[in-house]
């Protein structure tokens, strides 16, 4: 049961807000050197916050990792903190950078990581690290047979880079897919495209609205059908808006996210949540819950969702008895352009937090390094539809053969979950990602936000109209402080900050009172002055 | 005039007795201010449509930047208020009891009927629910109208959690660790039900926490909790006892 994924929003919604007061005040520690020698006689004990999907293959591989690490370098000791998911990360390393009690080792987005550089040399750069002849990719010094820096995927690594450094390494990568009801699609008397287009799914989704005389779905003969369910609206929102080139941001941070396309984006979704065709996983719940019982055609969700999709799918919440029989297509997102498709780049990204020991942090990027090995890359990436990111593991005999296997079971070769892992090998050059700056991860939020605030009032009777989606603008730029980050909407206005506190009014009356007298004073023995 | 200052008294006492009427310890939670919906009118009323329901805290399960996520009742039934507008000054006010008037809107989330984007009002008046024991109604359509109750099941054998023959997993399929939420299978006349302790619930400093840890398979349990639904009954358990 994945229940608990749910309180990630009240966290995530809350902490894009921190970043603006979270890192305030600290002084920041030395830039960091790299050792000489790694120091293999002292002990040094490192900590790794990692994320898993709610997995408990991908925690054994975490354990697995760690104890071969130990094994290689007996005098560094990995303590293993799991989360599942990424809010809750950047909630705690904020929280802990204040205290200095930051980890080692954090999964990460590179989003997040513009936030921690707000304290100064708080997040390692990488790129000597990469390029250290001893210690570097690959370098003669290290204990084991890692990559080296032309063996990461280019695009993978580019993304880690901004603000003239790398400040992470990928650890795996992902993309989101649209796991489609094959068997309904063709039922309703349509067949898939070659590339799925926004205007095949809507009209789809519509069809499939149709009820019979007992008011049942015509397509499924039951009383529910959503038939499109988006997990990650603001992925959602990121996208369309790249596909058709429309404004999101500059890489300097300006806000170009409330502009004309993404109104057309709003009203065409509100359109089809009217009619009652579209949904989203905030509002209604897992896609994969939806598709598997045959209330939904097609469940937008990311590639490392891919094992809890479809009818054989190893990963299911519902009850056996509710999952309906049906074909599984996995294909790209939706696109507005079949011939130019644009889809994102996600996934987590591992970064290095500073210490006052460069020791410390050396053992830190070793244990990287290791986690970039082709044993941990494959076993990884096999738990679902991520991709290694390194071609030293894409390459490897060990998973072409797992690519090949495609549908031998359900299980490791569940071939939903390999297909929607091709899906991004077929498509690593068409993928995106947005603009990293400090901000952004809020951005990121408000663009979902839209598409979440638009679906609810629809389903509360409310018109979208020009007023409304302008005031939706201003709350939203408001609600995520977008306005003291960059452009802000067009509309929006200076925030109101409200009445001055009264101790600020009581403080500014009597340096006021205080000016008064000093003056009345000046005045008084100039006159006097002047009498005598 | 004794005799009617008598009959008087004891209509006044019998006024009185009604208005305890309820299971519960407290005053009179009977009565619905003006506007509010009785819970019948609430469980009537559509999804998506804006309902303002009047019910006394039984738990609190989290707050986070101004909001709060209550479990809530009245006599009639019970209530979950998702992510309610709540300052942290009055969260601390939220004790079990404490009756609050709430205005939201009425939505479900895979199958959990709740009340979200609600702001609340403090009112006059204090109810902690008993447990009502539901041990009869699990595996049956009548146990979803006690939905968010807090609720006892008598009896229970736990079950292992999975094929390693545990008592408990941190998170669902034991990827988690400690801190997380922990997950129980118990059955009852051959039927199994997963049992959770969710940890913002109740935390790993909690007894229930401590408790859940100790089970072994095996062993005959009563538990509390709340009455929560995720793709079918998963009650939030706050209290188990070993027998």
């Amino acid at each position: 049961m994945r229940a608990k994924k749910r309180k990630a929003f009240l966290i995530l919604a809350a902490i894009s807000l921190l970043f603006l007061t979270g890192c305030h005040g600290r002084e920041g520690m030395s830039a960091f050197a790299i050792p000489e020698e790694f120091d293999r006689t002292g002990n040094y004990e490192i900590s790794f916050w990692a994320k898993n999907d709610t997995n408990k293959t991908q925690t054994a591989i975490y354990e697995q990792a760690i104890s071969d690490f130990e094994a290689l370098y007996p005098n560094i000791k990995v303590n293993l903190r799991l989360y599942t998911d990424y809010g809750k990360i950047y909630n705690d390393v904020i929280t802990n950078i204040a205290t200095d009690t930051t980890p080692n080792v954090c999964i990460t987005y590179p989003d997040h990581i513009a936030t921690y550089l707000t304290g100064a040399n708080q997040v390692v750069p990488l790129e000597e690290l990469f390029a250290d002849e001893k210690y570097g990719l690959g370098g003669s010094e290290v204990a084991f047979d890692a990559p080296k820096a032309e063996e990461i995927v280019p695009g993978f690594l580019e993304e880690c880079a901004f603000g003239g450094h790398y400040y992470a390494v990928p650890y795996m990568r992902s993309t989101e897919a649209c796991y489609i009801n094959k068997t309904y699609v063709e039922a309703l008397g349509f067949t898939l495209p070659e590339t799925l287009t926004w205007d095949f799914v809507w009209e789809v989704s519509e069809a499939a609205l149709e009820k019979d005389s007992a008011g049942n779905f015509a397509v499924n003969g039951q009383k529910v059908m959503i038939p499109f369910i988006y997990k990650s609206t603001d992925n959602m929102m990121i996208q369309m808006l790249r596909q058709k080139d429309a404004g999101y941001s500059t890489k300097e941070g300006e806000i170009l996210l409330f502009n004309d396309t993404t109104k057309s984006f709003l009203e065409t979704i509100a359109e089809h949540v009217r009619s009652g065709a579209f949904s989203t996983f905030k509002i209604s719940s897992y896609p994969a819950n939806f598709l598997n019982a045959g209330q939904c055609i097609f469940a937008v969700d990311s590639t490392a969702g891919a094992t809890w999709m479809g009818t054989n799918a190893p990963l299911c919440d519902i009850s056996r008895d509710k999952i309906v029989d049906f074909e599984t297509a996995v294909m790209p997102i939706p696109q507005f352009f079949p011939e130019n498709p644009k889809m994102i780049s996600q996934g987590p990204s591992v970064c290095i937090f500073n210490k006052e020991d460069s020791q410390e942090v050396l053992a830190s990027w070793l244990f990287v390094q290791y986690l970039l090995t082709n044993e941990v890359q494959t076993a990884y990436s096999e738990t679902e539809g991520y991709v290694p990111v390194t071609l030293k593991a894409q390459n490897s005999a060990e998973y072409q053969d797992y690519l090949s296997r495609c549908g031998e079971d359900n299980g490791t070769y569940y071939d939903v979950k390999i297909k929607a892992a091709n899906l991004l090998l077929e498509n690593m050059e068409n993928t995106f990602v947005t603009p990293v700056f400090n901000g952004s991860a809020s951005l990121r939020d408000a663009s979902g936000q839209l598409i979440e605030k638009t679906v609810k009032s629809v389903r509360r009777g409310q018109e979208i109209t020009d007023e409304y989606i302008e005031e939706l603008y201003s709350d939203t730029a408001s609600l995520y402080r977008l306005n003291q980050i960059g452009g802000g909407p067009r509309s929006a206005e200076k925030e109101d900050l409200g009445e001055l506190p009264r101790t600020a009014v009581w403080l500014l009356s009597a340096l006021l009172g205080a000016w008064g007298l000093i003056i009345l004073y000046v005045i008084f023995r100039m006159i006097k002055r002047k009498a005598f | 005039m004794k005799k009617l200052t008598s009959l008087l008294l004891v209509f006044a006492m019998a006024l009185a007795c009604a208005g305890c009427g309820s299971s519960g310890k407290g005053g009179d939670t009977d009565a619905k201010s003006e506007g509010v919906m009785t819970y019948e009118e609430y469980m009537a009323a559509d999804l998506e449509s804006e309902v303002v329901v009047e019910a006394y805290v039984q738990a609190k399960q989290s707050w986070w930047e101004n909001q709060a996520t209550v479990y809530a009742q009245d006599k009639d039934g019970g209530y979950f208020f998702y992510n309610m507008a709540c300052t942290e000054e009055d969260y601390a006010k939220l004790t079990p009891g404490t009756k609050i008037k709430v205005t939201g809107y009425k939505a479900e989330w895979s199958g959990e009927v709740e009340i979200i984007d609600a702001t609340f009002e403090i009112g006059e008046g204090s109810y902690v629910a008993e447990a009502e024991d539901v041990t009869s109604l699990l595996g049956s359509d009548d146990l979803i109208k006690h939905q968010n109750k807090f609720v006892s099941f008598k009896g229970l054998t736990v079950e292992a959690a999975d094929e390693s023959g545990a008592a408990f997993l941190y998170n669902w399929d034991g990827s988690g660790q400690e801190g997380d939420d922990l997950y129980f299978n118990v059955s009852v006349d051959g039927q199994t039900y997963t049992f959770t302790v969710e940890s913002y619930l109740c935390d790993s400093s909690t007894d229930v926490y401590a408790a859940v840890k100790g089970l072994n398979v095996g062993d005959t349990i009563d538990a509390e909790g709340f009455l929560y639904w995720y793709e079918g009954v998963n009650p939030h358990i706050t209290s188990v006892k070993v027998k």
